[in-house]
């Protein structure tokens, strides 16, 4: 139970997952926001009009996942950093994950890595397609693994191979 | 002795927000702060902010400041004075203010005083308290985020409330181990997704426990953790060893109210609140008219509604000197911030204390 363990429940992932249809039709960003708390950069981060206007600053954020096109800026911009990109129309065994990361040192590019789930468990390897730190994203690098489709909803982390 | 129209006691988010609502209204403001520089608790929070985007939400605490202290120097147009090294000692009957500048002592007599002195850290008592390496957690987080020291290799953190969770997240970004997170209550107290967070970067969270020692011969070595049943009672048997040479206390703030006693101002005890807070109307107004009070010293509670309440003392502190422009406007603007802020389930603690403070009037 999220308030006991600090870990989201499977439902509880289960009500913010987009349609399969959806997931398949490319990158779509999902919210793993579930406490009413007073906060609300994301609604402004959103250019597409995809995450809804709130009616009050407590409210869950909503988003439409049709309108979505995966662009990724809410990422960076959500102080609880629970906002991923699931692209699972990569390939037919890989899907991407864009993840906030704000470790050091940064992963490269191609760089072999272990995906870690909300437990902080190791769950697969996973390789990172790609690291962006512009300005822009002030701090909060997004970080793009390519994972096992099956992996997509599973992996939110992951540790550089060789331990620190 | 300088006689300033205002004079605002810490120059945290409330006081630097205090600052800037006089100075707009065209008051002539003092700000006196015992650190070296402005900003108070900011100046460590590395972690974005939540709230409203209309208050800094998603911008890092270290950047409010500059961002405060230019707008301050723009608008303040020689009518903003900030004195820093300055530790206020005393506040006298006849309202003046003394102060300490750098070991020279200050007379200040101001017409009005905005009291925005934050929050101290609640201590908690077990065996081994006083072995080195028993830290409080904004020591911690002074240590690595102001001045770059890793404050040791392996931490125990005491409490799951929003401190104890960002600055677990924050000894992990500086590459410490946190061996766990232990809360006595059977709920995480802070935000979910401080969390999360902290839970995929691979640190437990073990809610319902607490510490029972602390041990080591010449500094932390060791501490002993154990269950707790419904009642907050060690469930025996339930004792574990955690070999850590940091334990770090982030068991709750309380109100640093010493200058508000010594001014006379009415205060009342509510838990909610984070002990004794002082009696205040809408207007963040204390029981003596010259006095008001802004963020944590008044209510335990986020940066964000610190800067509004700092906004509504400041607006009224200029008023009452006759620096009234469009103050019914704005002040219907940041009390409905205000509500908002606290309107959720979070705020209801919140709401709750208020209520009474009020009922007491």
């Amino acid at each position: 139970m999220l308030e006991k363990t600090g870990v989201p429940d499977p439902e509880q992932i289960n009500k913010i997952t987009p349609s399969q249809e959806r997931l398949k039709n490319g990158p779509v960003a999902i919210v793993e926001c579930f406490q009413n708390i007073p906060c609300d950069p994301c609604r402004y981060a959103c250019r597409q009009g995809a995450i809804k206007e709130f009616a009050d600053i407590n409210d869950l954020p909503v988003i439409d996942h049709e309108e979505c096109n995966g662009c990724g800026l809410c990422i960076s911009e959500c102080p609880g950093l629970a906002i991923f990109v699931i692209d699972a129309s990569y390939s037919a065994d890989e899907g991407l994950i864009k993840m906030p990361y704000e470790y050091l040192p940064l992963p490269e590019q191609g760089e072999e890595v272990i995906g870690i789930d909300t437990e902080g468990r190791e769950v697969c390897n996973a390789r990172v397609v790609k690291v962006q730190n512009t300005k822009a994203l002030d701090r909060t690098p997004v970080v793009t693994l390519a994972v096992p489709q099956a992996q997509l909803m599973k992996v939110r982390s992951f540790v550089k191979k060789g331990g620190e | 002795m300088l006689k300033p129209e205002i004079a605002i006691v810490g120059g945290g988010p409330a006081g630097l927000s205090a600052a800037l609502s006089a100075v707009r209204q065209g008051a002539e403001v003092m700000l006196l702060d015992r650190d070296p520089s402005l900003g108070g608790q900011l100046v460590k929070q590395t972690h974005m902010f939540f709230g409203s985007k209309k208050e800094y939400a998603a911008i890092r605490g270290i950047d409010i400041p500059g961002k405060l202290i230019s707008a301050l120097e723009d608008e303040g147009k020689g009518r903003f004075k900030p004195l820093l090294n300055t530790a206020v000692l005393g506040y006298y009957d006849d309202g003046v203010i003394l102060a300490d500048k750098e070991e020279e002592a200050m007379l200040i007599k101001p017409q009005k005083i905005v009291i925005a002195t934050g929050a101290a850290e609640k201590m908690l008592p077990f065996p081994g308290n006083d072995l080195p390496g028993v830290y409080g957690a904004g020591a911690v987080q002074t240590l690595m985020n102001v001045y770059g020291i890793k404050p040791g290799n392996r931490v125990l953190m005491v409490g799951a409330g929003n401190i104890g969770l960002i600055v677990s997240y924050q000894l992990r970004q500086a590459g410490v181990e946190v061996a766990a997170i232990i809360e006595g209550a059977s709920r995480i107290g802070g935000y979910l997704v401080h969390a999360t967070k902290v839970r995929r970067a691979g640190i437990p969270i073990l809610t319902s426990h607490t510490i029972k020692e602390a041990y080591g011969k010449q500094k932390v070595e060791g501490a002993l953790i154990c269950n707790l049943d419904e009642n907050w009672c060690a469930i025996p048997g339930s004792d574990k060893d955690m070999k850590v040479d940091v334990i770090c206390l982030a068991v709750g703030l309380t109100p640093q109210t010493e200058l508000l006693w010594q001014a006379g101002c009415q205060q009342k005890y509510l838990p909610e609140l984070g002990g004794y807070v002082p009696l205040r109307n809408e207007k963040m107004q204390t029981s003596l008219s010259s006095v008001y009070v802004a963020g944590d010293v008044a209510c335990i509670e986020e940066a964000g509604s610190a800067m509004v309440e700092g906004k509504i003392a400041g607006l009224f502190a200029a008023a009452d000197l006759g620096y009234d422009e469009k103050v019914e406007e704005r002040f219907l603007a940041y009390s409905q911030e205000l509500e908002e802020l606290r309107a959720g389930p979070t705020g209801a603690k919140i709401r709750e204390g208020l209520a009474r403070l009020n009922g007491g009037v």
